[in-house]
Order: structure tokens, then C-alpha cells, then sequence
């Protein structure tokens, strides 16, 4: 199970990543998945298109989509560095931004489908009790969606893990900076005699995967045990 | 205290153009399903935004359309008591009464421990809604809409969705809210009964318009209302004091024309009880009927006779100032010849009045 220096490097880096990635893409999926749940706008099917389209395009052209948009060539990239200073391309802020957006939908789609299981009439009933909006959202449907949020969250963070073709796309494979466990596990299987430590990668990538899923399942029945009034 | 609701509102082919006002006390709003009913409190809540309108609680415009006004729910400070009882899930039930006091900017009117006592949920306290009956929960509701300190209390069918008993078990905590809260309340019901215990006021909705409303004993006794109510729910309420109770199954019961034996009632000796005797319990006759057993008999005049559609005609009667409804067939009318100002006697079968028909005044 012992890991050499960039095995511990890709292990750590997967680690950053699918985090950050997750922390972001959270509230944004949290938006996103009230919108399509709730709203009715004009253009409400461009939205829950443009959401799932990551879910459907080879992961190849999605990270390539990125470097156009988000290099340093890029319309979203010079703006991000001229303005913050963020450089996304070939480092690790990019390679969290390709998990983020291969990872959102799953996110969204948990959420989503959270929200239309709340019953709007308790909705209406904290409203009738004096909840602002913003309150009745607070205090009664994000109690209520906790386990969808929860099971987006790990997902996601699974998906960001495992992410590989938009990320080798979109900011190559350089140990220390964008080499994440899918890609040193790659590079790894292209050297002869690099086996061994590729299935010791692999070993750790399972369990993480393995650690989130159950992670996950513990914390939604708790979630749902305090929700059903167990 | 009073709420005016003037509005207008359509959909799916069903119109409804209802204009009434509410008092202090309990005003029922009583019609058939279909009639409009939920449409109109809902409006009144504000959860729905009829066409037309204007809806003032205690001069305090809460919605008018001709000149833009519509508070949003949260701001119109109404209880409100579902059919559903709509607990939230994830909370237990003293978090669900507690749910609204965070955002009243109103005065407290009413007490938490008051609350619970007047309720009886003290047990429950702890519990969340999946572990409580369907009855228990509503309590909770009820009680969760009191502590919002709302300037009056709406319930639509609040015990509709409960069974027989349940109801039974629940009818007396609405008449001590009605006593002690002190609050108005406009109660949606098509339960005829629920409403003859509770009601001060009472109005009519048919097709989605307001065909009657008045003082609940005015209504309860017009014969013209009899066909809006279902002629064999149509009976007039009465108020009788309790002077003796359980003699030999029976408890005696003074009406202002006399006493009356009725079995089941339980409420001590001096208790002001509301009575609803249906029309077609009560059996006339010209003279003082002799050897009859199990019946009570109270001398009455005839009113006013007033035929309905059908078979049947409406006979109003006096009963030394009480009101009360009989229902005869026109071939018995015309046998036994009867006209208004007639003096006869009013035959009330003891075991005809169901205990659910007795409640506190």
C-alpha cells in the first residue's frame, strides 16, 4: 500500500481537486437544480441541456471546449488572469475546473431530483407561519433536501476523482501539478515495470471510491432517519 | 376584529364571485365540494390571487387588484390549519410550534404553555409527525398556527381527513379554542354538525356565489336555507342547559319550552349545551300525544310552512322563543291540515339526537 513520492503527489492532488471542485460546484448545482425544479423561464430547456451536455459529449471534447474557452488564449482564460490573476490552464485550478464541470451534472440531477420530492405545501405552510422566502428555503426545504445534497456532493466528489479524458485534454499530465491518480495511474501502465506501482494507485483509488460511497450512505440515512422522525 | 373578502376569480369552467364578512367568534363557511370553498380561503391567505378583489382584515388591505395591493403571504399574519395537517417532518412537535414565533413582529397574544394546555399535547412534545396519529398531528397544527400570534385563525376541513372518533376527540379542543383563544376563525367545513357545534356565524357558498349568510341559529332554522343544507341535514340548533345528568342512562336537559331526556350526554349539571335537532327527527302532532315511551314532547306553534321542492315542505316552529325545523311530507301536511299560528306538539325521539349533535354553547 506504501506509495513512492509521486504516487503520494498524484494521491494528494486527486484529494485537492475533487474538493475543490465539490466545494464550488455545490451551491452552483444547488441553484442550477432549483431552477429546473421549480422555475418556469423561457430557455429553461438551453439551461438543462447546457447542464447534462458533459454527461453526453466524449469527456475528450468537453476538456478540449475548456482549453479554447479557458487557456491562456482563451476569451474566459485572459479574463480570469487579467482580472484575478487565475491561471487555469496546466495547473491544478484547472484541472479542478474540468472535475467540476464533468461532475456538475451528476450533481445537479441528485439535487433535483431532492427538490421535487418536497411537498410545496409545507412550503405554503411556513409561508402561512410568517417565513420570508428565504426563510421557508433555510428552515424547511434545505432540511429536507439534506440527502440529495449529500448524494450529489459524493457523486461528484467520485466523479472529480475519477475524472481523466477532460483533464488530460484540458491540462495535460505534469507530475506535481495536473498529474491526478487517473492520469498517473495511465502514465504509469505506459512504462515497462511500472505495474507495480500503478496497482497500489489502484488500489487507493478504490478506496476512496468505496470510502465516499459508503460515506455518503451513512450520512444520508442519518439525514433521513432525523427527517422521517425516527 | 373583522375580515371583508370581496373577490372574484375563475378557472377551469368554475366561477366564483363571493362577497361576505366575518366577525369576531367562528364564521363557517359551508358548501358542498366544488363550491368554492378553498378558493375563497385560500384567497384570503393569500396563497392564491383571484382575478378580482379586495380582501381587508380589520380595515387593513391585504389584497386589492384595482389598485395593485397584494401582500404576500407571510405578511398577511393569518393562521392557517390545513386539512393535511402539514407538519414539517424533520422537526418534532414543540419545534413545530415554535416554527412561527422567530418571524411575529406581532404582540404575543397567546402563550406557549397556554398552548399546549388548551391543546392537550403536552405528551407529544418530543415526538416527530410520523410518530404521531392523524389527530394528534392536527392538535399540533392548530397549535402551531395559534403561536404564530395570527390575527385570526383559518381552517380549511380540519377534520376532514380524520375518522369518526378521532373527530369526536377533537371537536371539544376546538370548542375550548373557541372559548378560551379568543381569536377569530373562519372555518371552511361541509360537515354540517362540526359547524352547528362552533359556528357564530355562518356562510352559505353554492356554485361558487354566496347564497345565504346570517347568525349560525338564524340560518341553521330558515326553512329557505333547507335545500342549501340537504334537507336531511337541515335542523335547527338550540341552546339547553344541563340539569341532571345520567338518571338511568338519560341526562335532563331544559330548553326554553320545556325539559328534554337524551341519552350520552356527560357534561356536568349548569352546562350551557348547543343542541342541533334534525328536521326529520321531529314527528308533529295536533294533540298531546299519550303512551308514548322514549320520546320527548315539547308544545310548539307553527310559524311558517314553507314547501320545498319535492316531497317534502319545511315547517319552522316556535318552541317558547327557540326555533326549531321540522320536515314533513305535503300528503301529511294536507291530512293534517295545519296552518301557521297553529298550536301542536313537537315529538323528539331520545335516542334520534346522535351525541355528536350535543356540544358545549
Amino acid at each position: 500500500m506504501m506509495l513512492d513520492a509521486a504516487g503520494w503527489e498524484a494521491l494528494r492532488l486527486s484529494l485537492l481537486v475533487g474538493t475543490t471542485a465539490t466545494l464550488l460546484g455545490l451551491p452552483l448545482a444547488l441553484w442550477v437544480a432549483w431552477l429546473l425544479a421549480r422555475k418556469t423561464f423561457p430557455g429553461k430547456w438551453i439551461l438543462n441541456a447546457a447542464v447534462h451536455l458533459p454527461l453526453v459529449l466524449p469527456p475528450v471534447v468537453t476538456g478540449y471546449l475548456l482549453l479554447v474557452a479557458f487557456g491562456r488564449q482563451g476569451p474566459a482564460g485572459r479574463f480570469l488572469e487579467e482580472t484575478f490573476g487565475l491561471i487555469l490552464a496546466f495547473r491544478w485550478t484547472g484541472a479542478a475546473l474540468a472535475a467540476l464541470v464533468m461532475g456538475f451534472p451528476l450533481m445537479v440531477r441528485a439535487i433535483r431530483l431532492a427538490i421535487e420530492a418536497v411537498d410545496p405545501r409545507l412550503e405554503e405552510a411556513a409561508a402561512t407561519l410568517g417565513a420570508p422566502r428565504y426563510a421557508v428555503f433555510a428552515t424547511v426545504t434545505l432540511p429536507l433536501i439534506m440527502p440529495g445534497i449529500l448524494a450529489g456532493a459524493v457523486m461528484g466528489f467520485a466523479k472529480a476523482i475519477g475524472e481523466f479524458g477532460a483533464t488530460i485534454t484540458f491540462v495535460a499530465n505534469i507530475p506535481g501539478q495536473t498529474q491526478t491518480l487517473p492520469s498517473a495511474i495511465y502514465s504509469l501502465l505506459q512504462v515497462p515495470g511500472g505495474e507495480d506501482a500503478a496497482i497500489r494507485l489502484v488500489l487507493w483509488a478504490c478506496i476512496l471510491a468505496i470510502g465516499a460511497v459508503i460515506a455518503s450512505e451513512w450520512l444520508a440515512r442519518r439525514v433521513a432517519a432525523r427527517i422521517a422522525g425516527a | 376584529m373583522s375580515l371583508e373578502v370581496d373577490i372574484a376569480h375563475g378557472f377551469l369552467g368554475f366561477s366564483l364571485a363571493a362577497r361576505f364578512e366575518a366577525g369576531p367568534g367562528v364564521t363557517a363557511l359551508f358548501g358542498r365540494s366544488g363550491a368554492g370553498k378553498t378558493t375563497v380561503v385560500n384567497a384570503v391567505a393569500g396563497l392564491l390571487r383571484p382575478q378580482k378583489g379586495r380582501i381587508a382584515i380589520d380595515g387593513d388591505v391585504v389584497l386589492d387588484t384595482k389598485h395593485g395591493v397584494d401582500l404576500p403571504v407571510h405578511r398577511r399574519g393569518l393562521g392557517y390549519v390545513f386539512q393535511d395537517a402539514r407538519l414539517f417532518p424533520h422537526l418534532t412537535a414543540r419545534q413545530n410550534l415554535q416554527y412561527g414565533a422567530r418571524f411575529t413582529r406581532a404582540g404575543m397574544r397567546i402563550g406557549e404553555d397556554e398552548v399546549i394546555n388548551l391543546l392537550g399535547i403536552e405528551a407529544l412534545l418530543d415526538r416527530r409527525p410520523a410518530r404521531l396519529s392523524g389527530g394528534e398531528r392536527q392538535r399540533v397544527a392548530i397549535g402551531r398556527a395559534l403561536l404564530a400570534q395570527p390575527r385570526m385563525l383559518l381552517m380549511d376541513e380540519p377534520l376532514a381527513a380524520l375518522d369518526a372518533p378521532r373527530k369526536q376527540d377533537i371537536l371539544p379542543y376546538l370548542e375550548r379554542l373557541k372559548s378560551e383563544a379568543r381569536i377569530p376563525i373562519l372555518y371552511v367545513s361541509h360537515a354540517l354538525d362540526e359547524i352547528a357545534r362552533l359556528a357564530d356565524t355562518m356562510v352559505l357558498l353554492q356554485n361558487g356565489t354566496v347564497a345565504a349568510t346570517g347568525p349560525l341559529f338564524d340560518i341553521m332554522a330558515d326553512p329557505e336555507a333547507m335545500p342549501l343544507l340537504g334537507a336531511r341535514e337541515a335542523g335547527a340548533v338550540i341552546e339547553v342547559r344541563v340539569v341532571e345528568t345520567d338518571n338511568g342512562g338519560l341526562s335532563t336537559l331544559q330548553a326554553a319550552a320545556g325539559r328534554i331526556e337524551l341519552p350520552g350526554v356527560t357534561a356536568p349539571p349548569g352546562t350551557e349545551l348547543r343542541l342541533r335537532i334534525l328536521a326529520q327527527d321531529i314527528i308533529l302532532s295536533k294533540t298531546r300525544p299519550d303512551g308514548l315511551v322514549g320520546v320527548n314532547i315539547l308544545p310548539v306553534t307553527i310559524k311558517a310552512i314553507h314547501p320545498g321542492g319535492g316531497p317534502g315542505a319545511a315547517i319552522l316552529l316556535d318552541a317558547a322563543g327557540d326555533r326549531l325545523l321540522a320536515r314533513l311530507t305535503a300528503r301529511t301536511l294536507e291530512t293534517l291540515d295545519l296552518v301557521p299560528g297553529q298550536p301542536c306538539f313537537a315529538i323528539l325521539k331520545a335516542m334520534a339526537i346522535a351525541p355528536g349533535a350535543v356540544g358545549r354553547a
